[in-house]
């Protein structure tokens, strides 16, 4: 369990000489569910953003598996740690482009029994393959667009308030997936929320407040 | 039938009166063009005769390597005008040249070892021009196209990245949208062509007492050579642009 996958070591990002995070230093062991909180504008969701190679630090450094992130190609490094969208949004034309999107890119099948298994894990019906993205509610997007992030089975997960703009409905939905990932896939999970209760695993919960981290419990 | 061809000088002044029409049309209805309509006329003046006095000597010499400096001449220009369209696009004058002189290129080898033209400076110049100008409209409209759906679709490319998309995969929607786009006008201009306008390659020819079943021969090779160049440009420009979005850490950097 102790071993290190993702270390941060004095972390910082500026944007046009504005200091959003500064002097981050955290280690997370694989199979660790990490939550994040603190007050919005406080610098958690660029963190993420910095993790998950959307954003590059200005400061500091980043490791996977012992490797500074600088080194490491974008894209394999994206296929093992996949970042999911405070509002995901659906691209091409129907659900079925979506969930093989990984796929396809990857240059391998794909794998209908799974994307089938995960959408009735979230209450979408087979059907639904089929059908137009902008035939779809705002909660059925956002669930096919989590379904999307699993079907390439990422060893990491970086959650960005993915339930915030739902409904308690969709919310319970997603999170009750989220906990069956880290209990079946053991996946590892970094995760920005307001509802602790949607991760009922997180192991570590760490504050973040005007850019710095305030504590690691 | 020569006569009908020559404008004198007292008929280009009354030909003026066309342009008081338009600044009258402004000046009643408070347009602010007044301006424009002047300089737009005068340019044109000006422009016309140093272009019509420069082919003239250019056609009197007819000599290989002044005509083909004549042609990188107007690929330069068309490019220029193309990289100012761009909107901030980075390597913009590259790509737009690389564009319009591949697409130039191909399209003048086919016409000419076809026979459709001949490589004199009488034939050469002007299909150059209307090629030339023809790719760079294209590429505005895909630069337009690609700015456009770039900022529209931002959140969709960033999606297919954080999947671990590579910056290709990521923007080929957007680059197919962009090359249809460049391309639109070329074909619908050819499906209306003879119903809604007589073009100014057949217009010129019958003006100047060609029988109009020959002149429709030179204008059906026009307008097909035209969608092959907007095509070939649109395509470039396209697969050359898509990547300035991106930094090397594939990135979206707009």
């Amino acid at each position: 369990m102790s071993e290190p996958l993702i270390e941060l070591k004095n972390v910082g990002f500026e944007v046009d000489g504005t200091q959003i995070l500064q002097d981050i230093s955290f280690v997370v062991n694989k199979g660790e569910v990490v939550t994040f909180s603190g007050p919005s504008g406080s610098g958690k969701s660029t963190l993420l953003k910095l993790i998950g190679t959307i954003l590059t630090p200005t400061s500091g450094e980043i490791l996977y598996k012992g490797t500074n992130l600088k080194e490491l190609n974008p894209i394999e490094y994206r296929k093992e740690v996949s970042y999911f969208f405070q509002n995901a949004a659906l691209f091409d034309e129907t659900v079925e482009d979506n969930l093989s999107f990984p796929a396809h890119i990857r240059e391998k099948e794909f794998e209908k029994e799974r994307a089938l298994k995960l959408m009735e894990q979230v209450q979408i019906p087979e059907s639904y393959l089929t059908k137009k993205v902008k035939d779809l509610s705002g909660g059925e997007k956002q669930r096919i667009a989590f379904v999307r992030n699993l079907m390439y089975q990422p060893d990491v997960l970086l959650l960005d308030e993915v339930t915030s703009s739902l409904d308690q409905e969709n919310r319970e939905i997603i999170g009750k997936l989220i906990n069956e990932m880290i209990e079946e896939e053991k996946i590892t999970v970094l995760s920005i929320t307001h509802n602790q209760a949607e991760i009922e695993k997180a192991s570590r919960m760490i504050e973040i407040r005007a850019g710095k981290m305030e504590e690691d419990k | 039938m020569t006569s009908s061809l020559e404008i004198n000088n007292w008929s280009l002044l009354f030909s003026v009166t066309l342009l008081i029409v338009a600044m009258l049309v402004d000046y009643k209805e408070k347009l602010g063009l007044g301006n424009d309509i002047f300089v737009a006329g005068i340019r044109a003046v000006i422009q016309l005769f140093i272009i019509g006095y420069v082919l003239r000597y250019i056609l009197e010499i007819d000599n290989d390597l002044i005509t083909f400096a004549m042609v990188l001449f107007i690929v330069f220009n068309a490019s220029y005008n193309a990289h100012k369209r761009s909107e901030g696009i980075n390597r913009s004058f590259t790509i737009s040249a690389t564009a319009i002189g591949t697409g130039t290129a191909l399209s003048l080898i086919v016409l000419v070892f076809s026979g459709a033209i001949d490589w004199t400076p009488a034939q050469i110049v002007p299909i150059t021009g209307m090629i030339a100008s023809n790719a760079m409209t294209a590429i505005g409209i895909t630069y337009r196209s690609l700015n456009s759906k770039f900022s529209d679709q931002r959140q969709q490319v960033l999606e297919k990245l954080a999947l671990g998309a590579d910056k290709k995969q990521a923007s080929m929607s957007i680059v197919r949208e962009s090359i249809k786009t460049g391309m639109a006008p070329s074909i619908d201009r050819t499906k209306t062509v003879g119903l809604v306008s007589l073009p100014g390659m057949m217009a010129g020819l019958i003006f100047a007492g060609v029988d109009p079943v020959e002149a429709i021969r030179y204008q059906i090779v026009v307008m097909f050579m035209l969608i092959s160049v907007t095509s070939i440009a649109s395509f470039i420009a396209s697969y050359m642009a898509y990547k300035e979005y991106y930094n090397d850490r594939n990135q979206l950097t707009v």
